[in-house]
């Protein structure tokens, strides 16, 4: 089972959870990301592509599901305005053995970072307004992956 | 043969526009042509263009390079490197 959505809405993580809990899995590992509200941030606004963000998404998954045994695989992003707190991705891998759904979890948000169509956008107290550059340190992690 | 250009990001801000339909001179053949004739169209695409090399694209759907050529597109989107997670 591999489900994959790009959503404005928040991300229901204990309805997420009871999916995989329903399919009797081994093993299930997860990452979380959420908005830090570092330097006074008031909001995080992300841009994404109606077509292309899911799509990459899916990609993605189904690059991990070949690559380890999965048996159940969960990837949701959020797009559109956020607060600090607020959940940003989630990630649930399941797995008979717990080594392959953290090697999975671990693939998906590196190369999520460097992959796929969305943009963050952040907006601070102070009324300034800043479009997030990208990282090296993100772009060599999720090479270590190729 | 019209070409659909769609914008994200601060590339997005910076055309003002989130698409646009355009016809492109026979000069123009792929992507780093199509930008730069977007930055010498007006004042808007000079600053949104300003650094090419912050430029990414796709062509109907699918991530290329500036060197992908423009024959048989229907729509480029046109954006800065992604940073999503």
């Amino acid at each position: 089972m591999i489900r994959v959505a790009v959503q404005p809405a928040a991300i229901d993580i204990a309805a997420e959870l009871d999916l995989h809990d329903a399919g009797g899995h081994g093993a299930s590992a997860s990452f979380i990301g959420r908005v830090r509200g570092d330097g006074d941030l008031t909001e995080l606004f992300l841009d994404h592509h109606p077509a292309m963000t899911g799509a990459g998404l899916a990609d993605l998954a189904h690059a991990a599901a070949d690559r380890w045994h999965l048996s159940a695989l969960t990837l949701i992003h959020r797009v559109g305005a956020m607060v600090p707190g607020e959940t940003i991705v989630f990630i649930l891998a399941s797995s008979p053995h717990r080594a392959e759904a953290l090697a999975a979890c671990e693939f998906l948000i590196d190369r999520l970072k460097t992959d796929v169509m969305l943009w963050k956008r952040e907006s601070f107290a102070d009324g300034r307004v800043q479009w997030v550059e990208p990282r090296e340190g993100d772009n060599a992690r999720a090479d270590r992956w190729s | 043969m019209p070409l659909e250009i769609a914008y994200f990001a601060w590339v997005r801000e910076r055309m003002g526009v989130a698409d646009e339909t355009v016809d492109l001179p026979a000069s123009v053949s792929n992507v780093s042509s199509l930008v730069a004739w977007l930055a010498a169209r007006d004042a808007r695409g000079q600053i949104a263009f300003a650094e090419p090399q912050l430029i990414r694209a796709a062509i109907d759907g699918v991530m290329m390079g500036l060197d992908a050529p423009l024959a048989g597109a229907r729509e480029v989107a046109l954006f800065p490197p992604v940073t999503g997670g």
